[in-house]
């Protein structure tokens, strides 16, 4: 009877895997479905109100998770059998999701029902298109990267706004650029980075914040500024084959993001790994400008005791600013239990009814669709935020799609040792070199 | 070890002890319900701690990513293993934190029981002891963290205002012994507890015989308390050895085992490993080293602190 009893729940444990989900067929369904950012919740309860009223046969079921429990929480859903139907997903996440049958294909959906794909910002469908030539999502936001600096301590420099818009940047000097980051840092005596006797040792304000090393995407920490020097990711995106990160332009414009760190006119990685968070250093005043991506943006205008305002990121040696061009989409479990209500309801997420009527509306992301896009504009610009240096890099075509990439973990893991030990003076950047070896290595 | 005072108690021999013991059939009648009362323990031991041992040292020999098949590759893992410069610097890093975190919780803990126990019996005093203890630990890290701030924390405000430069308390220097610091504040009183408890089964005649003896405070301590307290020593630390290197949560909710490596514990980069890099097959193979380890090290300590002896037995 022991003996039955430990096998009993010795089998529970391993057969815990194949539970089944409770409805199933058509008619009436509920669909399960996943998000990671609460800000998001409210709009994509609006569209999920939306969705049943057109379909009452189907009732949507959101759950929210932080994004720091969201996809252990979800690969551990996958293994039991508990996946939701339908889930928010990242580029950075699906690749591996896809390659190891997790997801619901809907080529043959998109072609069946004639999505139109060209109503979405260029580029934006592609990304969800993995290397076999399936399709596993339809685009339903886009973010850039913009700086968001503070209002009076610009003021306090004696800057104007005008000036913010026309920054220069290049890695030998800085351009005017790096001027403004100098004249925004201010010691505890009051000198400012650009006058005689800044004791970099005892900085009150940094002119720019840093959230992290940025690791092998630091998009909003270096992006902007590699992409702005002529350097890509990749020889090829999506799905590259060798990565770049020892090529001269990228290691040039890191060496110059050291300077800065070098001149106190950024903190060092030993003050930003001490410390709760960009957001919240910002907010305290002690960054006079950081560079963010445009999710962030409503949370930035909510900070109490700071005013702030909207730059685009610098034209750099190209003669063209450049900004990250990333989104979401929303994926199918392989293993839905109702794989038409399931489609039917991303549809309906990628669809004019619930990215322009409501996204667009609720100003916190900027929908995927370009008519949508205007929209939020609008929004924005009823809450006080003049989003432009956002919406200009699609409008002027200097977005970059954000890699695409097989083995991003250990990419990452990799170059955040690396990027790391650079921002912390404890190699060169040298030693990207056998970094971007043991990447390229991966590829075989 | 040897001290007068505890001399003057025999110590017994091996053959003084069980002159009561039972019957040997009484023993065998008490059985059955011997094992009722220890099924649900052992139940759970095998299904929670047996059973996923053994699945994990089988894992180990594969290459597992959870959602596919596990694939057998002998011991692959293991070669990876002794050459991955991370593993040997999460060793490292470990056994630093538990260092320091072992040796200040240990001594102040000591410190603590002793005053505890020589100067006052009040339960409040008590009380506000264990208080830390009571608080989560991801909350006590998370409000550290915030009064540790280089450039936000009330601390370094004060460090300021009292003329020194601001501390990185989370940097590559001072991260790992600022986490242990962390963890010894946290656990510092619930150890003092233990070590208390211990000291309250020291007869107070040993006490008397030292006073008569006009032993002093420190004297008595370090003749009469320490050795008697032993056994109790042993076992707080073995287990707050074993809890020491389990620390995961600290770091997770504040460096995130960086800056570079300087705070990536072993559980830690285990779990980025698994949940992170979903190389579970590695992360498999890492807890079966650091399970070997484990028990190594908990061998060692109870075989050198004797820890299933008394010196107070026949007193």
């Amino acid at each position: 009877m022991k003996r039955s009893l430990i096998i009993a729940g010795v089998a529970t444990l391993l057969l815990s895997g194949c539970g089944a989900g409770p409805e199933g067929g058509s008619g009436p369904a509920t669909i399960d479905y996943w998000l990671w950012d609460a800000a998001q919740q409210p709009q994509y309860q609006a569209c999920a109100d939306a969705f049943h009223k057109a379909n009452p046969q189907y009732t949507v079921k959101i759950t929210q998770y932080g994004w720091d429990d969201y996809w252990n929480t979800l690969t551990t859903a996958f293994v039991s059998g508990t996946a939701p139907d339908v889930f928010t997903s990242h580029l950075s996440r699906y690749p591996d999701l896809a390659s190891q049958g997790q997801l619901l294909p809907i080529t043959d959906l998109v072609t069946r029902d004639k999505v139109d794909l060209s109503m979405y910002q260029d580029g934006l469908a592609d990304l969800w298109v993995t290397k076999d030539g399936q399709r596993y999502g339809l685009p339903k936001d886009f973010d850039t990267v913009a700086v968001i600096y503070n209002t009076d301590k610009l003021k306090e420099a004696g800057i104007k706004p005008e000036e913010m818009s026309e920054l220069t940047w290049n890695p030998q000097d800085g351009g005017t650029y790096e001027k403004v980051i100098a004249r925004l840092t201010v010691d505890q005596n009051g000198k400012r980075g650009d006058e005689p006797g800044f004791d970099k040792n005892h900085v009150a304000t940094y002119g720019l914040g840093l959230n992290t090393s940025g690791a092998g995407f630091g998009q909003t920490e270096w992006s902007m500024y590699t992409m702005s020097n002529g350097w890509q990711y990749a020889d090829q995106n999506p799905w590259p084959s060798r990565f770049n990160y020892a090529d001269p332009k990228f290691k040039e414009t890191v060496t110059w993001l050291t300077s800065l760190i070098d001149k106190g006119y950024v903190p060092s990685m030993d003050i930003i790994s001490s410390g709760v968070g960009q957001i919240d250093t910002y907010g305290a005043g002690k960054y006079a400008m950081v560079t963010e991506g445009s999710w962030n943006t409503k949370t930035y205008w909510a900070l109490k005791g700071v005013k702030s305002a909207l730059a685009p990121t610098p034209i750099g040696p190209t003669g063209k600013r450049a900004s990250l061009f990333n989104g979401l989409a929303d994926n199918i479990s392989a293993g839905t239990d109702n794989p038409d209500a399931a489609w039917a309801w991303v549809k309906f997420l990628a669809s004019p009814a619930c990215q322009q009527d409501i996204v667009a509306k609720q100003a916190v992301v900027f929908p995927a669709i370009k008519s949508a896009t205007a929209e939020a504009e609008k929004a924005f610009a009823d809450a006080g935020i003049d989003v432009k240096p956002f919406t200009m890099h699609v409008k002027d075509g200097t977005t970059h799609l954000a890699p695409i990439s097989d083995h991003w973990a250990d990419i990452t893991a990799i170059m955040t040792e690396t990027m790391d030990s650079i921002l912390s003076f404890k190699s060169d950047v040298n030693a990207l070199d056998p970094a971007n070896t043991k990447i390229n290595a991966l590829f075989g | 070890m040897t001290s007068d005072t505890v001399r003057a108690a025999p110590r017994p021999t091996a053959g003084t002890v069980p002159d009561k013991a039972p019957p040997r059939r009484r023993r065998l009648g008490d059985l059955p319900i011997a094992i009722v009362f220890v099924l649900p323990a052992a139940i759970g031991f095998a299904v929670f701690y047996v059973w996923p041992a053994i699945r994990g040292a089988y894992l180990s020999l594969t290459k597992y990513n959870v959602l596919t098949p596990p694939r057998f590759i002998g011991l692959e893992n293991y070669r990876q293993l002794f050459g991955d410069h991370l593993f040997w610097n999460a060793l490292k890093v470990t056994a630093e934190y538990v260092v320091l975190n072992i040796g200040t919780q240990t001594v102040i803990s000591m410190v603590l029981a002793v005053l505890l126990h020589r100067l006052t019996r009040s339960m409040v005093v008590r009380g506000i002891v264990l208080l830390p203890y009571l608080v989560a630990n991801v909350v006590v890290a998370l409000v550290w963290f915030w009064m540790l701030d280089f450039q936000l924390g009330v601390v370094n405000q004060v460090i300021e205002w009292l003329g020194f430069d601001r501390v990185a308390f989370f940097g590559a220097d001072l991260g790992i012994a600022t986490i242990a610091m962390i963890n010894t504040w946290r656990h510092m009183g619930y150890t003092a507890l233990l070590i208390f408890a211990g000291l309250l089964m020291i007869p107070p005649s040993v006490y008397e015989a030292a006073a008569i003896d006009g032993a002093s405070e420190w004297r008595t301590f370090w003749r009469v308390t320490l050795p008697l307290l032993r056994p109790v020593m042993a076992l707080v630390m073995v287990l707050s050895v074993i809890g020491s290197f389990q620390v995961f949560d600290t770091v997770a909710v504040t460096t995130g085992g960086g800056p570079i490596n300087a705070t990536r514990v072993i559980y830690f980069y285990i779990y980025d490993m698994a949940f992170n890099r979903f190389n579970f097959g590695y992360a498999a193979a890492l807890s079966s080293v650091l399970f070997v380890l484990l028990a190594g090290i908990a061998y060692l300590q109870l075989r050198l602190s004797r820890a299933g002896e008394s010196d107070l037995k026949g007193a």
